[in-house]
């Protein structure tokens, strides 16, 4: 077990690597200089410029340019923002408030497939399944932007039921409304593939054994069907995971939440090379994180996987 | 120029957040959302919608409209301008010249900044000294507005090579200093309201990095304490009580809200959390007026739009080039494009500035060329033929984030129909990139343009962009009958004769169209219930300290 999470942390290597030469090379192939959109429709002196790009690093050919990120990368140090602030300083704040919103869309994500999934899987063909299959398609129909514009006219201003935007307040509170659409948005393939596993695992071999040696329905289904369903549930959950702290920017934008989306976009439109490249890697390594966990966690629910 | 972002957030939603709320926008009260607002605490605090500097908080390195917002709020120079636009002394007790070239500055006594430090004059002259030294080069992003002072020679002088004091400042005593120019200015003094031209106190010195953290100044308001800055969410702005002049503050403090989209300020808006914004997003554009009733803003700003024709383009070169340009511009209808395109959000283009600027006319001898009219323009565009052919696709290059296809392709469809040649849009993904191919001038399309002005003065609209060899003249266009009268404005005694030479300086831009005038944006916002006292400046911005709730 313990070999096994130390190979899968060795294998992340080569890959935090190739991320970041790559996330670096592309912003430094954006079209357009980043220093010259610092003027706006001004044509700023030739010297002025020299002097910005120097001090970014921005006149030096691009493998210098990488090698002293990564340099600097390696001593801790992540550069700073054209305002002059750390960038250590901007990650800190941001990514605290993506993660709060994230972790609460994919647990009531998580709920919501677990939950939804198992009932349709048991009653398969019922009418709880087939409305729930029409409830699916439309909720899963809705962009998740439109979703959160309705969510904010309606429940926000409308009714005035939960903030409207965030900002400052970026508490488990006021992203709980976001949170829920998002999680609504994509609770879909959970669902279906939690309602096919526990249709599967009914009419399985241990269930019946289990049935046949006489053990209660409300034993057998949680302990049985509802646990062994679980594996793809989780895989999905955990995808879904590191492609929504990726999406927040819309979702941020929209209830102006301060996480990373924001700052993100704002970098990538500025052409800040050194907070783009952190954010994705930090992005990238905590996707390799919960990769292992996901893949740890399947030992626990499965007695078949063992890790050597 | 001072340039705005904000805007690219939202436009990638506008077009289909517009689908959403256009359905469901109602022109009902919102009473029981605005109950959510702040209740009474006896603290006024006004909240407005901003976003995160881009930039320290130093005057000099502040160039775009989220850092501008605040140093204006922080900071007072030697003049402020007043709601119209006049500039009216401030730190000045008198600003006096006998040739516009060599200015006399006296100061009021009795200024400090918020550290407690006196106003004197060398916290204006380091100031700008600072700012010019190429060794800050980096940081001093505006220092451009300070090239008109003797001695701005640093950036020509050999690299690295520090030149920190700029031979036309000096100081005389604690309350005076004088300043010369490299050429006579009549506008000068006008400009010195602007931003770039703000005192620094001592402490700035010790250390610039600090500062630009935790700014200390001598304006309205005041940052009390570095951490009522809150990055990429907030800055609470407390009553700066050791301001001297004559502004009052009616309220108690001032709380910008960083807002990632307009869309974000709006949706406070409309929900009573946030008291004034100056920005309505695109998806609302169509709704704003019936949501916010008597509390919308919708007037003209300082800002002129325009899209360029650079002479090196194949026909649009001499005397070609003049009749194609008058020809493609009487041959789209501006009137109907900012109604329908914009509703109403932008105002026609009759000159080269902005009715907001003092000396604004829509009557200058040329402006007919700004009418539409598609026989004259049918005959224009015939007798340019006649001289040679034309052939190939007119294009119009833009850059594609700033919400600007829709009114690139209306016009360049009725140019094209209108002239019956074939004329396209050019989108460019960002900003960014339009920028680099301009100033390299690889750029072989027309493209857009915007001006916003810097202070409120003619010369600023005309100088910085049509003068031979201007920092931002994309087009390269040179014409001496230009030049010299803007050299005449400038040395004129009057400043009735300082406007007549730059409104004739204009009609020579209407005979040759360098830029071809679209329209003037205007400054759209609103106000939450119970907010009163709104008024917004010459700059697009509202004057916060007059506003209560």
């Amino acid at each position: 077990m313990l070999m096994y999470v130390v190979r899968r942390l060795l294998q992340a290597i080569p890959v935090f690597l190739g991320t970041t030469f790559l996330i670096y090379f592309m912003v430094f192939s954006m079209p357009g200089d980043p220093v010259l959109a610092l003027f706006g429709d001004k044509t700023p002196n030739p010297a002025v410029l020299e002097a910005v790009r120097a001090q970014y690093n921005l006149d030096q050919p691009f493998i210098v340019q990488y090698l002293l990120y990564l340099k600097d990368l390696l001593t801790g140090n992540l550069g700073t923002t054209f305002s002059g602030q750390e960038v250590t300083e901007v990650l800190k704040r941001a990514f605290p408030v993506t993660l709060k919103l994230v972790t609460m869309a994919v647990v009531i994500e998580f709920v919501l497939a677990v939950v939804i999934g198992l009932v349709s899987g048991l009653r398969k063909g019922g009418i709880i399944d087939n409305a729930n299959l029409v409830i699916a398609l439309v909720l899963s129909s809705v962009p998740p932007f439109v979703a959160l514009f309705l969510a904010q006219y309606f429940i926000g201003i409308k009714l005035g039921w939960a903030p409207v935007t965030v900002g400052a307040n970026a508490t488990w509170g006021a992203m709980l409304l976001p949170a829920t659409v998002i999680a609504l948005t994509i609770y879909v393939t959970g669902m279906r593939l939690m309602r096919g596993s526990v249709i599967e695992a009914q009419s399985a071999d241990y269930v019946r054994t289990a049935s046949a040696k006489g053990l209660t329905r409300r034993r057998i289904i949680p302990v049985h069907v509802a646990r062994n369903s679980l594996i793809p549930v989780i895989t999905n959950t955990a995808a879904s995971f590191g492609a929504l702290i990726a999406g927040t920017t819309v979702t941020e934008g929209i209830f102006n939440i301060p996480g990373v989306g924001k700052v993100l976009f704002d970098a990538i439109i500025r052409g800040e090379t050194a907070t783009v490249v952190s954010f994705v890697t930090i992005l990238t390594i905590l996707y390799i994180i919960v990769n292992i966990l996901v893949d740890l966690l399947y030992a626990v629910l499965d007695p078949r996987i063992r890790y050597v | 120029m001072k340039f705005s972002k904000s805007v690219i957030g939202g436009v990638t939603l506008a077009s289909a957040s517009a689908l959403v709320l256009v359905g469901c926008s109602s022109s009902d009260t919102d009473t029981e959302a605005s109950s959510s607002a702040e209740t009474p605490t006896g603290d006024m605090i006004i909240t407005t919608n901003g976003s995160e500097p881009q930039n320290p908080l130093i005057p000099v390195a502040t160039n775009e409209t989220g850092g501008g917002k605040i140093i204006d709020s922080i900071f007072a120079g030697l003049y402020y301008y007043d709601a119209t636009g006049a500039p009216q002394l401030e730190v000045a007790e008198s600003v006096t010249t006998e040739d516009n070239q060599t200015f006399t500055v006296t100061l009021k006594d009795g200024w400090t900044f918020s550290d407690g430090t006196p106003v004197q004059a060398h916290n204006f002259v380091d100031a700008w000294n600072w700012g010019a030294d190429p060794a800050n080069a980096a940081t001093a992003l505006n220092s451009y507005f300070l090239e008109v002072i003797e001695g701005f020679d640093g950036y020509n002088a050999e690299e690295g090579a520090s030149n920190p004091e700029m031979s036309g400042l000096k100081v005389v005593d604690d309350l005076t200093f004088t300043i010369t120019l490299n050429a006579p200015n009549a506008d000068f003094p006008t400009s010195l309201g602007y931003s770039a031209f703000y005192p620094l106190p001592d402490s700035f010195f010790e250390d610039p990095e600090a500062f630009g953290k935790a700014p200390v100044g001598n304006g309205l308001y005041t940052l009390a304490d570095a951490a009522d800055w809150q990055h990429d969410v907030q800055i609470d702005l407390a009553v700066n009580e050791s301001y001297a002049g004559e502004r009052e503050v009616a309220n108690d403090g001032l709380s910008i809200v960083f807002y990632a989209t307009q869309d974000a300020a709006y949706a406070d808006l409309l929900a009573g959390n946030v008291d004034v914004i100056d920005g309505i997003p695109s998806s609302a554009m169509a709704t704003y007026e019936d949501d916010l009733g008597e509390r919308a803003i919708n007037q003209p700003a300082a800002i002129f739009q325009s899209f360029t024709i650079p002479e090196r383009l194949e026909h649009f070169s001499g005397e070609e080039g003049k009749l194609r340009r008058q020809a493609i511009s009487m041959a789209f209808d501006r009137e109907q494009i900012t109604d329908v395109v914009f509703q109403g959000t932008r105002t026609p283009a009759s000159d080269f500035t902005s009715p907001v600027i003092a000396g604004w006319s829509d009557s200058l001898a040329g402006a007919e060329v700004l009418d539409f009219d598609v026989e004259k323009a049918q005959e224009l565009w015939a007798e340019a033929d006649a001289i040679s052919p034309w052939t190939g696709t007119f294009e119009l290059a833009y850059n594609a984030d700033g919400g600007h296809d829709v009114w690139v392709d209306a016009v360049m469809n009725q140019v094209g129909q209108n002239l019956g040649i074939d004329a396209v849009g050019l989108p460019y993904a960002t900003f960014a990139e339009l920028r680099t191919d301009v100033t390299n001038r690889t750029i072989e399309a027309a493209s857009r343009s915007g001006w916003q002005a810097d202070y409120p003065s003619l010369e600023n609209f005309l100088g910085p962009i049509y003068y031979t060899g201007a920092g931002s003249n994309d087009g390269d266009y040179s014409s001496e009958a230009f030049d010299t009268l803007i050299d005449e404005g400038k040395s004129a005694a009057t400043p009735e004769e300082r406007t007549a030479k730059f409104q004739e300086a204009q009609e020579v831009l209407f005979q040759d169209l360098p830029a071809i005038p679209l329209w003037y944006s205007n400054v759209t916002g609103g106000y939450a219930e119970g907010v009163e006292n709104v008024v917004i400046d010459w700059h697009s911005v509202p004057i916060f300290n007059e506003i209560t709730k």
